[in-house]
């Protein structure tokens, strides 16, 4: 895939329809879509690398945490640009208002692991929304909860993968805009819900990078292969 | 006034605190000498600059880290409690009253997480003023507890100021990987409740200035609390107004331009231990 160096308009249109995923891309990602499930299954101890799956490999150390993270940004900022582009029925202003926010912060986070990772970024990942009915106000919140939450809890379990105190605290920094945007969305659903997610201590949730991968994986065409990630 | 308070609670589990502040005890010498006004202003600089030197980055243990996390949950679960007990409580609709309710249970239980992994080393409760006037009961928040909007205006401000603590003691728990990832997973919960509390207030319409769109999130450096209290709340958002994260202009990037709201507005920026004592150093006896 070839690795985009701005993105006008017209590109990002490419890149986020749901079913702009290009022939040698379906080719190329058609074999390799086994691997994916069982991205979690695989790796049964924490200090044991899960073998290459052949994808886009987000590299090793800080680096593959940053691709890691900029690969979720990704998937978030692809969302809502197809959200805000093909709105839900019944959308309220308030609705749009804030769905545009989060749009616009999502697209920054996904430019700014970018521009922070230069050369060593992935290349742009195809999405595959095809379960995600656009036009039904439910479909659209019930995934951006799925996403947001699934965010919070990967920027959680990420922070002890981290090596520079500088990233931890980007990472933090970014973590608790994503539980702002999963508790916004939870409330939109349901009111009052926002921290339904936490434990019997009221501690959030925490995913390592192979269990987010996995459903994240459902979303994306392109495959991500984690294997050199830091695991501890 | 709490300066020594603060000290002797860290002493308890930090010995050494002194020496650490050896050659600042002309410092706190004098501190005791200061009166009125003067002590008042002079109190968020010297603490600054003696828990920053004291505990620069890396030098705080995890202890401290956790004593401090829990000083800050002593205040927001008794603020709840407060609140829930309030007289204006019982006038609020079912899901006011469920998110409140529900807020201090999450507050409650962080109190009991953190003493369980503190064990004997747990500071003990302070006493709270929650009127933030230094134990006086006069303090700028005096009428509180009947008063449903500047309930709301504090429970915003500590929720914000709490997530920016967390995140400023992430880097000094990056050796101890459970605490860390515990300490997050507080943080994140921290920014959930600050969330449906800024989504209370717009709700609500009350107390917000004039012209400021209140957000589930923190727009530039605005605080969204209205005067009177306005003055009292801002050093909870100075530093949120930042445009730029590790060297990148968020501003103009990947061939984009995006406005200093949103730029702002996607990051949220850290508070300093000696920045978030001086903010929480007024509702502290």
């Amino acid at each position: 895939m070839k690795q985009r160096t701005s993105s006008p308009p017209i590109q990002e249109e490419k890149i986020i329809s749901p079913y702009g995923l290009q022939r040698r891309n379906m080719l190329k990602f058609f074999g390799a879509s086994a691997a994916i499930i069982t991205i979690g299954a695989s790796c049964k101890k924490d200090d044991n690398p899960m073998p290459s799956n052949g994808g886009i490999n987000l590299g090793s150390g800080d680096v593959g945490i940053l691709n890691y993270a900029y690969a979720l940004e990704q998937l978030e900022a692809a969302f809502y640009l197809q959200v805000a582009a093909t709105p839900y029925s019944g959308i309220t202003a308030l609705e749009t208002a804030y769905l545009n926010d989060i749009r616009d912060h999502e697209v920054i986070h996904r430019e700014f692991f970018k521009a922070a990772l230069g050369t060593n970024a992935i290349p742009a990942l195809t999405v595959n929304f095809s379960s995600i009915n656009f036009s039904d106000r439910s479909s659209v919140l019930n995934t951006a909860k799925a996403f947001e939450d699934l965010g919070v809890s990967a920027y959680n379990g990420a922070g002890k993968l981290i090596v520079s105190p500088d990233y931890l605290t980007i990472a933090g920094k970014i973590v608790s805009v994503e539980a702002r945007h999963a508790a916004l969305i939870r409330d939109l659903l349901s009111n009052g819900t926002f921290a339904d997610s936490v434990d019997a201590n009221a501690l959030d949730v925490s995913k390592s990078p192979n269990e987010v991968l996995a459903i994240a994986g459902t979303y994306l065409s392109s495959v991500i292969d984690a294997s050199n990630l830091p695991t501890s | 006034m709490n300066f020594s308070n603060i000290i002797s609670e860290i002493e308890k589990t930090d010995p050494e605190i002194y020496e650490r502040l050896d050659t600042r005890r002309n410092v706190m010498k004098g501190f005791g000498n200061l009166t009125g006004k003067l002590a008042l202003a002079a109190v968020p600089l010297a603490l600054s600059s003696m828990f920053t030197k004291a505990y620069g980055q890396g030098t705080s243990n995890v202890n401290d880290v956790l004593n401090f996390a829990l000083t800050l949950e002593y205040l927001e679960a008794e603020f709840y409690s407060n609140i829930v007990a309030s007289p204006v409580y019982a006038t609020l609709p079912a899901p006011a009253q469920g998110a409140l309710s529900k807020i201090a249970q999450d507050e409650a239980k962080h109190v009991l997480f953190l003493k369980s992994v503190l064990g004997a080393a747990a500071v003990p409760k302070p006493t709270f003023d929650f009127t933030a006037g230094n134990g006086s009961g006069t303090g700028p928040f005096a009428g509180y507890l009947t008063n449903y909007a500047v309930q709301l205006a504090m429970a915003q401000t500590f929720e914000d100021t709490g997530v920016r603590a967390y995140k400023g003691q992430a880097p000094a728990l990056i050796s101890n990987n459970d605490v860390l990832t515990a300490a997050l997973n507080i943080h994140s919960v921290e920014a959930r409740h600050a969330s449906h509390i800024r989504q209370m207030r717009r709700a609500l319409g009350a107390a917000v200035p004039a012209g400021v769109d209140l957000k589930p999130w923190i727009d530039l450096k605005q605080s969204g609390i209205d005067a009177p209290f306005n003055t009292a709340v801002q050093s909870s958002y100075d530093g949120e107004e930042i445009t730029s994260q590790g060297g990148v202009n968020l501003l103009t990037v990947g061939g984009m331009s995006f406005t200093a709201v949103a730029a702002s507005a996607a990051f949220d920026e850290p508070l300093t231990m000696a920045q978030v004592l001086a903010i929480v150093d007024p509702f502290i006896v």
